[in-house]
């Protein structure tokens, strides 16, 4: 069961016509749904996700009309309720997680010189349970059940006794079936990591942004059984009867927040630190020169997550804890800024001594630094014990909020898109109107969060449908209501280059950034294949030797890999990347597909209570996974299968 | 009367009406020993910020005329290390001030004179003053009473969802959490009236879920705990008389007012209403229209609340105002 | 090229722990485990905060708990005979074992389920109830998991899938039974042992 690599260079251009037809996704309808390839399912992410930031932030909008004055009555409380609930959960978990995994699911084998993720069939699983989750919950909103407890759901509010319609249930079922897009992804990311690099690119060789999707997928693979847990828990008080959180019966009320922030402090990380490593790849390709400290940023990754497992008790400062233990967690919170620093004087450093080639992604990027800085004083401030009691939740802590979200992941992601899309459509998006798409965001959101600090010092607190005139809060909401607004432009800005990019954009090239990094090296959009032959890898930064390799490091880029018996690619050791074993990947199928029909079925039937629908969903996914799972010659799995 | 000095404190204090909310001005000694740590946290914030700004447009616009492709990390790696330290200097300042600070606050230095047993409930906070003596505990809502001068135990009372109690001028948030008594402190070092809020997402009245704590002078506090004490005077013209009895049959299921058949609790107790200046936690004024708008649609002034439309006659709804009027 | 010596001989497809799909399930264990020690937390949580008067009983009987985790215990040896079967080629063996797994499992299945019975509290009387129904619920939806994947197993073995070089299947379903049955000497010991403890 082993194969000769051939010592010899085949036809490249026969390689390819070959490669071409094994890889390609079929038209059509059947192939569209079929279809396992990363960069098809990266860019579904990428689109999705952005319908939910513009569904997020219409209901965002919308609860700034009705804050833009004292005492307006523009919107019910019960909808407030269930605007903001569905704001925060839109944006937290149907947005900033899954955008980040749009561009990675994109971009890694491609980063990593291999012809696709580790698992393909399970990444188009995780797409579509995603989707199908997303409109589960919304669905609930569009019924008028939506979500009103808040994007972090306490007890026992979200009690049947207190919350007695469908609300909770649908986002309690929603969030379980979540998490599983969630783990089944960042379960495909780290196994890709560890295994799907090309030859040579040893750990120490890995681009530096893929160790924020590592560190974030290792996390979620922690933390979310928490979350999925707690709505399960949750579920079962709500439908079942049982008392996990009810005083009554000898539930604890605590017990939902503690595990609620055991997953939602690391969860918050997870969905920056992808971007903080989007924003550092950008930063180097764009100073065009390597990171400065770079092994340095790819540990304060891993510490930042490291530490971010045992600060979840910040979010609980005012439960009535004792002193010591708040104590122990609002240091660990203060000492978590530490890697940060790390970061942004590294950032700060490439730029200083770099050559900057001031892009609008690179505008992007730059802003990053100062929002994330912003951001990152204010959650010290909130880390700190005595001053949390005063600051938790009033619209300072809604400021931090802003600030490291928008200002990490957004502005990051809008960088990113103005720096790959070049690569993923083969066009440029308009630099003129990128000016002004920048600065319309960046004014428009520090005006709109900027005053929202003095608004918290001045105690308005947050999740209120309304206010009365007269707290001083009236000048500060009417401006961050404008600021809003202007923001919003900036974001359709955005969206208008993109379509005019996607229908008239400039010609970008392979390489229009001359980027380090091996997706630069292929064609723009790549082919289906990806790398016509496999690369072989010998310095961080490929396309940058021999500038910034050492004397005999030169990677290849055409090498013998050709791997054409079906498709192919390579599997290498998980630190030194050795060639360790050819992979036989599978080709596209409905399975994923099927699986989340079954279980979105399964979902509406616990939702209802209709059992036969429980029953009907249950059997579906079961026979998508055994088909799925069955051995199959083709894939090397049977025995005497070729060699 | 108030002593003219007292008057004019408590102008200075509502001077802080203007904001009312504020956590930038402290009026008791808790508060007052935070106070120094959020302006330092915020100057220090403020300076980080400016610094780092400072730093990325020079790194933007400084002159490159010679510089060359950097490839290895060269002396900018001291500059990183640079940063990192000073900053870790910082944050470790932060982190012991913080730990101090706690330490002075979390508990008060001197005796404890009174405690006050407080229950958040959708949407208003019911209060009971304790007291060894049985028939000198009682209870009141929304408007709390305290003496100037000495610390006050507040127990916090968990009953329907979480709730958080907050006195912004006095000190920090502490939850009610349900299943648990957890204790905190307020201390007003003058007299005045200091608007408190419920900072927990609780339901659809969040928003209204208002109170006051009013600091007096011991001697103004012990007349007023008397004043309490005291059961409802008993009706004297023929129509608060109706109106105590519509009272009893229409709202006494769920309110009390002691000294009658009213004893409902799970609403505001009632027996000295118009001692208090606001209803329904500090959502309007207690004036007598007001008053009379709330019985007739409580709904149209707090939507959602638990207090129904009671679909009042207009007869009873005067006679039961009359009443209520009278219950000082 | 150090790492890449062409011409060398490299293994196709799905070779044993080399494979992509037992990384694959290293990932599966790590989230499950994750997900046990959530159950346990939540559980000790309130035991913590309630202290031990909470338990409905200090001295559990283990008169079927005791039985039924030697049985699992068991199960645990068979599937790892029926690896060995299946590495060596001993195709007889390991549909042997596989199916003494099998039995095994749903033995243990069904004398829980028989406890479930016998129990005076249920899973709405009480935070205490809630709690073990639940656990030991999670516990057995795992169990029949792992019945169905190790029938897949045998089902690919007597169609002759698995030899010795082709057999991840084999693998991935042995150490998933494995994993189940190490949380359930922690289930064990949490709702059996522990509360003698006070
Ligand atoms: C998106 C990601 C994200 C990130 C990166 C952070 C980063 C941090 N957060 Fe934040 N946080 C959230 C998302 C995030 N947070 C969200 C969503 C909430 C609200 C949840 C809700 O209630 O709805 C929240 C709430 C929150 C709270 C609870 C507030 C409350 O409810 O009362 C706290 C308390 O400690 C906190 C702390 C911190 C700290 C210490 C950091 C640190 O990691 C920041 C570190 C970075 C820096 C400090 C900047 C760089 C440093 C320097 C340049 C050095 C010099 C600095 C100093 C000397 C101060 N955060
Ligand atoms: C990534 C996360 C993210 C993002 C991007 C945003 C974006 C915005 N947020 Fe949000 N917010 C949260 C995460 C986020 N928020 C969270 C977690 C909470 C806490 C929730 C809770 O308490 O439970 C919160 C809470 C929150 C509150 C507090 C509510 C309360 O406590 O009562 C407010 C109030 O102003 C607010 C405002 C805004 C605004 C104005 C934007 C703006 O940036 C929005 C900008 C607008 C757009 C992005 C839309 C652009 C679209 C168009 C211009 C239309 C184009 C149309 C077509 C093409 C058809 N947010
Ligand atoms: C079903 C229960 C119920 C009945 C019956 C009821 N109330 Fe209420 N009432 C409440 C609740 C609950 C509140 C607190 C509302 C809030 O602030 O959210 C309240 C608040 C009030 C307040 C404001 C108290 C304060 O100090 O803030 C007044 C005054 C009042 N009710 C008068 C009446 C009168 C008069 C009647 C009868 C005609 C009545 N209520 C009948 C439940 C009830
Ligand atoms: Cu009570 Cu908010
Ligand atoms: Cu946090």
């Amino acid at each position: 069961m082993s194969t000769v690599l051939p010592a010899a260079f085949d036809s490249a251009a026969v390689a390819e016509d070959v490669l071409e037809e094994t890889w390609r996704t079929e038209p059509g309808l059947i192939g569209w749904l079929g279809s396992v390839d990363h960069k098809e399912i990266g860019k579904r992410y990428l689109v999705t996700s952005f319908l939910f930031l513009v569904a997020g932030g219409l209901e965002a909008l919308y609860m700034r009309v009705q804050l833009a004055k004292p005492d307006q009555q523009v919107l019910t409380p019960e909808q407030y309720d269930q605007l903001f609930s569905m704001h925060g959960m839109t944006m937290i978990f149907l947005y900033a997680l899954p955008v980040l995994s749009g561009f990675s699911n994109y971009l890694w084998p491609l980063l990593f010189g291999s012809r696709d993720m580790a698992f393909p069939r399970l990444n188009a699983a995780s797409y579509w349970t995603y989707l199908a989750a997303g409109l589960f919950m919304y669905a609930g909103f569009a019924l008028g059940q939506g979500p009103n407890d808040g994007w972090f759901n306490y007890v026992p509010y979200a009690e049947r006794d207190f919350n007695p319609g469908l609300n909770m249930d649908f986002y309690a079922l929603g969030m379980i079936f979540l998490g599983v897009s969630t783990t089944v992804g960042a379960v495909n990311f780290v196994v890709t990591f560890l295994r799907m690099r090309a030859p040579g690119m040893s750990i120490e060789k890995v681009p530096i942004m893929t160790w924020g999707t590592l560190t974030a997928s290792i996390a979620n693979i922690l933390v979310v059984p928490a979350v999925s847990l707690a709505f399960f828990l949750l579920w079962l008080d709500r439908q079942a009867g049982t008392h996990f959180f009810d005083v009554d019966g000898g539930g604890q009320p605590l017990l939902w927040q503690h595990l609620f922030w055991m997953f939602g402090h690391p969860w918050v990380y997870a969905i920056v630190l992808p971007a903080i490593g989007m924003t550092s790849e950008g930063l180097q390709a764009l100073c065009r020169r390597p990171l400065v400290c770079f092994e340095l940023v790819a540990l304060a990754t891993v510490a930042t997550m490291v530490l971010g497992f045992g600060v979840w008790v910040h979010h609980m400062f005012a439960t009535g804890l004792p002193a010591l233990a708040l104590s122990f967690f609002s240091g660990a919170s203060i000492i978590i800024a530490v890697p940060s620093v790390v970061a942004i004087f590294a950032w700060i450093a490439t730029i200083w001594s770099g050559r900057p080639n001031r892009t609008t992604a690179f505008l992007f990027f730059v802003s990053v630094i100062v929002l994330f800085v912003i951001g990152g004083v204010s959650g010290v401030m909130t880390g700190s014990v005595p001053l949390d009691w005063q600051l938790t939740d009033t619209y300072f802590v809604v400021a931090h909020l802003h600030y490291v979200l928008i200002g990490i992941n957004l502005f990051a992601v809008v960088g990113g898109l103005y720096f790959w899309f070049p690569k993923m459509t083969g066009r440029l998006l308009d630099e003129r109107l990128g000016r002004w798409n920048f600065w319309t965001m960046f004014v428009g959101f520090n005006l709109a969060f900027l005053p929202m600090h003095v608004t918290g010092l001045l105690g308005m607190p947050r999740r209120i449908y309304t206010y009365p005139a007269g707290y001083g809060w009236d000048t500060l909401n009417l401006v961050t209501s404008v600021g809003s607004f202007v923001f919003a432009v900036g974001v359709l800005l955005l969206l208008v280059n993109i379509a005019r990019g996607l229908r008239s954009g400039a010609p970008a090239g392979a390489n229009p950034w001359d980027a380090p990094t091996l997706e630069w090296s292929v064609p723009s959009p790549p082919p289906s294949y990806n790398f016509a032959t496999i690369p072989i890898i010998a310095s961080r930064h490929p396309l940058w030797e021999p500038v910034t390799a050492a004397d005999g490091e030169r990677s290849r880029l055409r090498t013998e890999l050709v791997l054409t018996e079906g498709r192919e690619t390579l599997a290498t050791s998980a630190l030194d990347a050795e060639l360790d074993l050819v992979v036989k990947m599978p080709g596209d199928t409905l399975s994923p597909f099927v699986l989340t029909v079954g279980l979105s079925a399964g979902f509406v039937g616990l939702l209802l209570g209709a059992a036969w629908l429980v029953v009907a969903g249950a059997l579906l996914t079961a026979a998508a996974t055994i088909a799925w799972l069955w051995p199959r010659r083709e894939l090397a799995q049977v025995a005497g299968a070729p060699r | 009367m108030m002593p003219a000095s007292v008057a004019a404190r408590i102008v200075a204090a509502s001077a802080s009406a203007a904001e009312p909310l504020s956590y930038l001005r402290a009026y008791g000694p808790r508060a007052d020993r935070t106070l120094p740590l959020t302006w330092a946290l915020l100057v220090v914030s403020i300076a980080v910020v400016v610094t780092i700004c400072v730093l990325v447009v020079v790194a933007l616009v400084r002159s490159r005329a010679n510089v060359q492709s950097a490839t290895g990390d060269g002396r900018a790696v001291a500059w990183v290390y640079v940063g990192v330290a000073a900053s870790s200097f910082l944050l470790a300042g932060t982190l012991v001030w913080t730990v101090r600070v706690l330490a002075t606050v979390n508990a008060p230095s001197q005796p404890v004179g009174l405690t006050i047993e407080v229950t958040g409930e959708q949407w208003w906070w019911k209060v009971r003053y304790l007291d060894a003596d049985p028939s000198r505990t009682v209870t009141t809502a929304n408007e709390i009473h305290i003496t100037t001068g000495t610390p006050v135990r507040v127990q916090l009372v968990g009953a329907d969802v979480i709730h958080s109690f907050w006195v912004p001028a006095l000190a920090g948030k502490t939850d009610t959490v349900p299943g648990q008594v957890n204790t905190t402190w307020i201390e007003a070092s003058q007299p005045g009236r200091y608007r408190g809020q419920c900072t927990e997402y609780c339901g659809v009245q969040h928003a209204h879920m208002g109170f006051e704590v009013v600091a007096e002078t011991p001697d103004a506090f012990a007349r007023w705990l008397d004043a309490q004490i005291a059961p409802a005077a008993a009706a004297a013209t023929p129509d608060a008389q109706r109106g105590e009895q519509a009272f009893e049959f229409r709202c006494g299921a769920c309110h009390t007012v002691r000294g009658t058949a009213a004893g409902g609790s799970t609403a505001p107790d009632l027996t000295h209403l118009m001692s208090r200046q606001t209803i329904a936690a500090a959502a309007a004024p207690n004036e007598p229209a007001m008053l009379a708008a709330w019985m007739a649609n409580p709904q149209a002034i707090k939507p959602g609340n638990h207090m129904p439309t009671l679909q009042l006659s207009g007869a009873e709804l005067g006679e039961i105002e009359a009443y209520l009027l009278t219950l000082h | 090229m150090s790492a890449v010596v062409l011409g060398e001989r490299v293994p196709v497809g799905g070779a044993g722990r080399r494979s992509i799909g037992w990384w694959g399930l290293v990932t599966l264990i790590a989230t499950e485990g994750a997900l046990f020690a959530y159950l346990l937390f939540s559980y000790y949580y309130v035991f913590v905060q309630l202290g031990p008067s909470w338990l409905p009983e200090r001295t559990p009987s283990l008169g079927l708990a005791l039985p039924n985790t030697l049985i699992l215990l068991a199960s645990s040896a068979t599937v790892w005979l029926a690896e060995r079967g299946v590495r060596r080629g001993a195709r007889g063996v390991a549909l042997a074992s596989l199916a003494a797994t099998l039995v095994l499992g749903v033995v243990f299945t069904a004398i829980q389920i028989f406890e479930w019975k016998t129990k005076p509290y249920s899973m709405r009387s009480g935070a205490y109830g809630s709690m073990y129904f639940t656990i030991t619920g999670f516990h057995m939806a795992h169990v029949a998991a792992g019945i169905v994947a190790l029938a897949l197993v045998f089902v690919w073995c007597a169609a002759g899938y698995l030899d010795r070089e082709r057999h991840v299947p084999m693998l991935i379903g042995a150490a998933y039974w494995h994993f189940v049955d190490v949380v359930w000497l922690f289930v064990f010991a949490t709702f059996y042992l522990v509360p003698r403890l006070w």
